[in-house]
């Protein structure tokens, strides 16, 4: 709340605020604005306003408020029908414990705030740069900003150390993505470089747009000397991005703490409800309507009463106006709204935060969900959701980082027509490579990255016998590419890559002693089996997305001039010299073979260019390169030109490793008969080829639709072909139920039945027609009568949207699993999302109510934890509810016998502690512990979580049974003891059927029926639940001996009453005749029920259950195992990310960090005549401004 | 800063973490659901059969004395006009009706049971706590203070609606009636009279004096520290009537122990021949459709006679063997297939 406040409170002030204006180095003037400044504040409540404020907000909550209307009732003496105590206790108990949890929340939050805002920052105050706490850094203020530091606040980028004013950031923590950003700041700042004076003497002026949430958007100006210049989000740095490869930078402080987008962006949690959830506020305002119904049965009842005998039996108990039915009738109803309250499951709501709170502690803390890897146990970050878990019939998977590790592995090769990267025993067999498979040993070169592995000796052999062939492959592999390196210490190489494909290449051939090692905009130098060699870069030829292949031309320093180009084998082969043709058909069978095996190829070729030839080609590229109109489609036909007639080298197979168990996972998943649903941005041909090598796509589909079309009328018409040819007879019109629940309408689309497994991919173009409003309920059939759905090119926002629209028209639960921050959007949407942690990336798992490290701990969450929760949570339901109805229709029939007076059946203390001490423990070990069967037969029968996705086990229906099992074991426990009681007394003559002695007697049969109820519920007694249930009934006898001993009335006299009813009744044999009769009478009917049901319409927990009575004395079965079904005949895509190249920015040296003093040089200056030519620039630059 | 931590994270393997916990996980299978279904209802007709015959040889003897009809022999006493009625029912018994006997008056559709009937009393007043003397609780309205505002001892709609028939038996023994010996003592429960109800101390030397300055219930006839005149330590609170009355009953239909027949010539029990019951008529019953009735019983060790239990345990038990024979045809004819 008090963030709320604040929260309203700031917004007020934002809207004042339309656009903010500010001067650097001025905090008297931006004081005038009272910008917020740095510090954030998280925490909600402080130490004065944490009482009241809390107990304001539980206050607001209907079960609290419920307690507070019931407990107004019972101050008025005329209704009040229990005493106070009966309510307070309780009230006070769940305010007490919501008390403490969130006391301990907001103190966590307050630590955190406390680090947060004591970071400590530079900041030029006065002239000078000081160490500054975070929290202290005022809106104008200029920070300076060292590598690998956190930015502090939103900042305008004043200026930087590297060339250009380039400063490099990580926006890892804000939005997932882990590659750098290049963010420049203006010519005019820039030129401050870091001179203290000068930038303390800098008065810009900043007008921009107030605090806002967008990420990608900043609009604003800056006035300097009178100039103004335009400001776009590439001059600003946001919170919580990470500083790299800068050695410093200056900024200015925009917006601070509340105000920057990371904050802005922070706090919109929307509150995820389960399905049980909504199931319940339908119930409980049916219950509200039940209560009435039967307080009003029993007012009438009261009326007709008092009107028949009431009015005669004055003699005994007259009314001061005499007797009034209706008055009484209407005391009456409220009277028995305070008896009856307890059908309405008020503390249900407590014990189901615990049960879930519980829950989601086994998910933090199972070690099967625990990667030793990275240091990540899985994590509940909702607590809220776990029964949900066991319902999912749609899960959301992104790609790249999710079921892909994103880590590309150089993995086989063809050169010259002979395949490397097998490991083939004596026999000549394929051998799986295991951990155990002897590595390569890369440990003569020097230079070799100690992270690569391979496992094929042949291939290094080749190249230490300096195979020509072998050694062009390598030299392609190192000169062709757009890779950036990074030596930051001698021998100590990093690439920037732009596709990890790429990085792949580069790192197998640096392994194979073909070191890339750093470029120029006119050269790239290689280590070649330990010896310096620098190559004159001349063109690169870029990739697209059409010409599927790059090339450079270079220049060797024997002044050879080659063309190495590598593409798409398509591509390649199509412009292969004729004389390639043998080598070709070998090459072709070594491309199936890997294609077979998920691997992304690339062929390989090269060409020996003639230098006249070029000199002429060159001159025409220059002239298209600078082409004003039209230019790419030039550039592209001078390109066709060159790459021609070239000579095969061979083909690279790299793998896009998966991450392990996942195609184990998605058969298990589609076992359970959830559908799986991919989503990535990657291009087609990837997501296809990851579909085939995670099982999603098979060979055995009966077909697999494609959907690519341009145009909205071609993508309806392809995915009504596909629909009709899935099912010829299925209807032009969805079948759709449409329901109105509470005033919300529902479109429902049903499921249609399809024979045989099909696949569907449809591209992102297609998508955004398909989503169309018109064409989406299409769309939908279409895609859920497939098998295997998989989205491609999609956008953030389009996997949002179709999350939505199978959350909208299936009545089913949705899972979106990602890791990036293109996720994070389809995470907030499902009804539950998985963030994969572990990785750099946070945003998706911040946004997500469970992470974990691995995609293959899905089946467990699911198939194990999900399907527990679900299966814990139904029986408490049903159990909570059957025991509280019971309890309270009791007293319903006892409004027959006591004149509808309102007169309970219990003690008042029975009443007070039935649910919260005698009845509490042995549902809650219940619902904690109870398993139908173990995790490994979870993982056996996936088919065990199918009654999770149809909602068996707690539904309407259920719950109407629910409603007639405890009518039924109401009326044997108050109507048995009626009976038996009935004119009886004590075996020495005495009294029994008196009143108190009657409600023992029915609270006695109660407890024990309800316990001997909760047995029979129980699968899986453990200790707890022997102790808790055994406990709770020991409990119950001894405090009722207690209470009703002859002490505690000479103490207490009036407030137990009850003095002696124990002993006298509980010593009868007839009591506990009467007691067994009726705890027979409840429970045997269900047991015969129940075991009639096992054999006629067994379920398949029965037969899962049973089928483990049996394999008792046999050992446990083994973890299911899946054969390797990798075998497919398709050509694969190839290997490249599918975004334009870098080539521009290689050759334009933009990009390029210049060695200044950090990095030792390795070859002589001279050699690279552009790299030296820059810093000699660059520092007349900065001599330049200095002097000025 | 993660490798110093290495497998820091890691959960701790016990049982308990990973739902690991030993457990006993009976499962509802026929080996033990169809022999349990038998046993069960065998055990019942066992002893149900017990219970039935027990309850037959207990004996007794039911008299309504309302005088609802004009042929019952108080039906001049049940005028709302009539006052120290006497009236006279006859019974006559042909065989021992063995003792001990207890001797019961019985009310019917009197709701002892209705919730502001049975809270208007005052529990501290009855604990002998004379401060509540001057200042009844609020519960016991309108019975808490009389006209003139004198608090009423002992307060509330309970106490002043005390049973007050009184009851002598004559038996028939040539020719002449011979008084019965009725023991008064010991009816009411021992925490009752013990614990749960104290009279006030005694001012000089005497209960009536601490009654001071109080009144007597208005329906009562007496006060209360002169309820029975020929015992004064059967007085005040500690009245045994009185602290029958007072455990009020469950359900509108109730009896309620007055004397037990235990002495002289009759401690075996009543020998058969005629007898005549005096009734001392004063409580009215018939404005509210209530009946009076006068009982003799005499009890086993399941207490007074209830055919029910026996007849419910006969027909569970017979229900249960029956279904234990359903079930063991359904389970020898539809037992599910092993394959899944």
């Amino acid at each position: 709340m008090g963030s709320l406040l604040s929260a309203c409170g700031l917004k007020k002030k934002k809207k004042a605020e339309e656009n903010r204006h500010l001067r650097a180095n001025d905090r008297e003037f931006n004081f005038s604005f009272q910008y917020a400044n740095n510090a954030i504040k998280t925490s909600r409540y402080n130490i004065f306003t944490f009482l009241p404020l809390n107990l304001f907000e539980q206050f607001q909550r209907l079960a609290n408020a419920y307690f507070v209307f019931l407990l107004m009732l019972q101050l008025i003496p005329q209704i009040s029908s229990l005493s106070w105590f009966t309510t307070v206790v309780p009230l006070l108990l769940v305010l007490s414990i919501t008390l403490a949890k969130d006391l301990s929340d907001d103190i966590t939050r307050h630590k955190n705030d406390k680090h947060v805002n004591n970071r400590e920052v530079e900041v030029l105050i006065d002239g000078e740069v000081k160490k500054e706490k975070w929290m202290n850094v005022q809106v104008g203020d200029i920070v300076k900003l060292e590598n690998n530091e956190f930015v502090t606040a939103d900042l305008l980028l004043l200026s930087s150390s590297e060339p250009l004013n380039l400063v490099y950031i990580e926006t890892a923590e804000l939005d997932g993505e882990t590659n750098l950003k290049v963010k420049q700041a203006l010519t005019v700042t820039g030129d401050l470089g870091n001179d203290i004076q000068r930038l303390a003497a800098f008065k810009g002026e900043v007008h921009c747009e107030p605090p806002n949430n967008r990420l990608d958007r900043f609009t604003g100006t800056l006035t300097v000397s009178g100039e103004t210049l335009a400001l776009d989000n590439e001059r600003i740095l946001l919170r919580g991005c990470t500083l790299r490869n800068t050695e410093w930078c200056f900024g200015l402080v925009v917006f601070g703490g509340p105000d920057t987008k990371l904050m802005q962006n922070s706090g919109k949690t929307v509150f995820k409800r389960t399905s049980i959830d909504r199931l319940m506020n339908v119930l409980v305002m049916f219950i509200f309507g039940f209560l009435a119904f039967m307080c009003t049965i029993l007012s009438i009842g009261n009326a007709i009463w008092e009107y028949q005998e009431g009015e005669s039996f004055i003699a005994f108990l007259p009314r001061p106006d005499g007797a009034n039915a209706s008055l009484s009738a209407f005391l009456t109803f409220w009277s028995y709204v305070i008896i009856l309250n307890t059908v309405v499951p008020i503390s249900l709501y407590v014990s189901v935060e615990i049960l879930r709170l519980g829950n989601s502690y086994f998910i933090d803390w199972d070690r099967k969900m625990y990667h030793v890897k990275s240091d990540t146990p899985a994590q509940a970050r909702t607590t809220t959701l776990n029964e949900e878990l066991g319902q999912i019939k749609y899960i959301f998977s992104d790609k790249t980082g999710t079921l892909t590790q994103n880590i590309m592995t150089f993995n086989r090769c063809s050169i010259n027509g002979k395949s490397y990267g097998d490991v083939v025993d004596f026999a000549g067999q394929r051998v799986e490579i295991t951990e155990k498979t002897e590595k390569v040993d890369f440990s003569w070169n020097p230079l070799a990255d100690p992270k690569f592995s391979f496992y094929d000796h042949q291939l290094v052999e080749a190249v230490k016998q300096g195979s020509p062939a072998v050694q062009d492959f390598f030299r392609l592999l190192a000169l062709c590419h757009t890779v950036m390196p990074e030596e930051k210490t001698e021998g100590e190489l990093y690439y920037q890559a732009q596709s990890p494909d790429e990085g792949a290449l580069v790192t197998a051939a640096r392994n194979f002693g073909f070191v890339f090692r750093s470029r120029t905009p006119e050269s790239i130098s290689v280590m070649e089996m330990g010896v310096p060699t620098t190559y004159e870069l001349l063109a690169v030829l870029d990739f697209n997305n059409v010409r599927k292949r790059m090339s450079v031309i270079v220049r060797s320093p024997k002044g050879r001039l080659i063309l190495y180009c590598k593409g798409a084998d398509t591509m390649i082969y199509e412009r292969l010299h004729p004389s390639c043709s043998k080598i070709m058909e070998v090459t072709t069978e070594h491309l199936n073979e890997y294609a077979g095996e998920g691997l992304r190829t690339l062929a390989l070729a090269c060409k020996d260019l003639d230098e006249e030839k070029f000199a002429e080609w060159k001159q025409r590229h220059h002239v298209a390169s600078t082409a004003m109109d039209d230019r790419e489609a030039k550039l592209d036909a001078i390109y066709e030109e060159i790459e021609k007639d070239l000579q095969l080298l061979g083909a690279s197979a790299v793998e896009d490793k998966l991450q392990d168990g996942v195609p184990q996972t998605i058969e298990q998943l589609a076992q359970a008969d959830i559908k799986i649903w991919v989503l990535t941005g990657d291009k087609q041909e990837t997501a296809e080829n990851i579909g085939y090598s995670c099982n999603m796509l098979r060979e055995e589909m009966k077909d697999i639709f494609i959907v690519a079309a341009n145009t909205a009328a071609e993508v309806r018409k392809e995915l009504v072909n596909a629909r009709k040819k899935m099912s010829p007879e299925s209807g032009d019109e969805p079948p759709i139920m449409k329901s109105r629940l509470w005033g919300k309408k529902s479109q429902v689309v049903e499921d249609e039945k399809v024979d045989g497994e099909y696949g569907l991919v449809i591209n992102g173009h297609s998508l955004a027609f398909a989503l169309q409003k018109d064409m989406q309920l299409e769309l939908l059939r279409t895609a859920c009568m497939c098998q295997t759905v998989i989205c491609c090119r999609v956008t953030p926002l389009q996997k949002a949207q179709v999350v939505e629209l199978v959350k909208k028209h299936k009545n089913a639960v949705t899972l979106a699993i990602g890791d990036g921050a293109n996720d994070v959007s389809m995470i907030k949407t499902a009804h539950i999302g998985v963030g994969i942690s572990g990785q750099e990336g946070m945003q998706a798992v911040l946004s997500s109510d469970f992470s974990f490290a691995q995609f293959r701990y899905l089946q467990r969450l699911l198939l194990v934890h999900g399907r527990w929760s679900y299966l814990r949570m139904c029986k408490f339901l049903r159990y909570f509810f059957y025991k509280n109805f019971t309890f309270t229709f009791v007293h319903f029939w006892y409004g027959f016998f006591c004149g509808f007076s309102a007169q309970t059946v219990y003690d008042e203390w029975f009443i007070t502690l039935y649910n919260l001490v005698y009845t509490a423990l042995p549902v809650i070990a219940l619902s904690m512990f109870d398993q139908d069967v173990n995790d490994r037969w979870s993982f056996q029968y996936p088919q065990l979580y199918s009654p999770g996705q149809l909602n068996q086990y707690f539904s309407k229906m259920a719950f109407v049974r629910i409603l007639l099992h405890s009518c039924y074991s109401s009326l044997i426990l108050f109507f048995i003891p009626w009976a038996a009681m009935n004119d009886t007394v004590r075996d020495d003559g005495k009294e029994i059927a008196d009143y108190q002695s009657f409600a023992l007697l029915a609270q006695t049969c109660l407890l024990i029926a309800v316990n001997v109820q909760l047995g029979l519920d129980t699968c899986y007694w453990t200790a707890v639940n022997q102790f808790f249930l055994w406990g709770s009934l020991s409990v119950y006898f001894a405090v009722t001996f207690t209470m009703y001993s002859n002490g505690m009335y000479l103490i207490f006299t009036s407030s137990f009453p009850f003095i002696g009813a124990a002993r006298n009744s509980l010593s009868q044999p007839n009591v506990w005749l009467t007691i067994f009769l009726t705890t027979i009478l409840c429970s045997l009917p269900v047991v015969a029920q129940r075991f009639l049901f096992i054999q006629l319409k067994p379920t398949i927990n029965d037969k899962v259950r049973h089928k483990v009575r049996q394999s008792k004395a046999m050992p446990l079965p083994p973890p299911r195992r899946f054969p390797r079904r990798r075998i497919s005949t398709r050509r694969s895509g190839y290997a490249f990310s599918h975004a334009r190249g870098y080539g521009d920015l290689v050759t334009s040296g933009g990009f390029l960090r210049i060695p200044i003093k950090t990095r030792p040089t390795i070859f002589p200056r001279s050699e690279t005549p552009v790299a030296d030519s820059t810093p000699q620039t660059y520092r007349a630059i900065y001599q330049e401004s200095a002097s000025s | 800063m993660k490798k110093e931590e290495e497998g820091s994270e890691r959960p701790d393997n016990t049982a308990f973490t990973q739902q690991r916990l030993p457990a006993w996980q009976p499962i509802l299978s026929a080996g033990i659901v169809i022999p349990g279904f038998l046993l069960i209802g065998l055990a019942f007709i066992g002893i149900g059969i017990a219970l039935f015959l027990t309850s037959q040889t207990i004996q007794v003897l039911e008299r309504d004395y309302t005088g609802y009809e004009q042929t019952s022999p108080c039906f001049t006493c049940s005028s709302p006009s009539a006052k120290n009625c006497t009236c006279e029912i006859t019974f006559s018994l042909d065989k021992i009706f063995t003792g001990p006997v207890f001797f019961y008056y019985g009310l019917t559709n009197y709701y002892q049971s209705f919730r502001k009937y049975g809270v208007s009393k005052d529990d501290n007043q009855l604990f002998g706590d004379t401060t509540y003397f001057k200042n009844p609780q609020d519960s016991c309205f309108p019975y808490q203070r009389d006209s003139n505002s004198r608090p009423i001892v002992p307060c509330g709609a309970l106490p002043n609606s005390m049973f007050n028939d009184t009851f002598e038996l004559f038996h028939e023994v040539n020719k002449t009636k011979k008084r019965v010996p009725l023991d008064g003592k010991g009816i009411a429960w021992w925490t009752d009279y013990n614990i749960k109800y104290r009279n006030p101390s005694f001012v000089n030397g005497s209960l009536a004096n601490a009654f001071e300055g109080t009144e007597k219930p208005i329906n009562w006839p007496t006060s209360a520290y002169e309820l029975d005149p020929t015992d004064p330590n059967n007085n005040g609170f500690l009245n045994q009537d009185f602290l029958v009355w007072m455990r009020r009953a469950a359900l509108p239909q109730f009896r309620k122990l007055y004397r037990r027949i235990t002495e002289g010539d009759y401690a075996a029990g009543l020998p058969a021949g005629d007898y005549f019951l005096t009734i001392h008529y004063n409580y009215p019953v018939l404005n509210f459709d209530g009946r009076k009735m006068v009982v003799f019983s005499n009890v086993s060790w399941m207490g007074g006679k209830n055919d029910f239990l026996g007849i419910a345990y006969l027909v569970v038990g017979s229900l249960c063997v029956v279904m234990s024979v359903v079930m063991l045809i359904v389970y020898a004819k539809y037992k599910f297939k092993e394959d899944s």
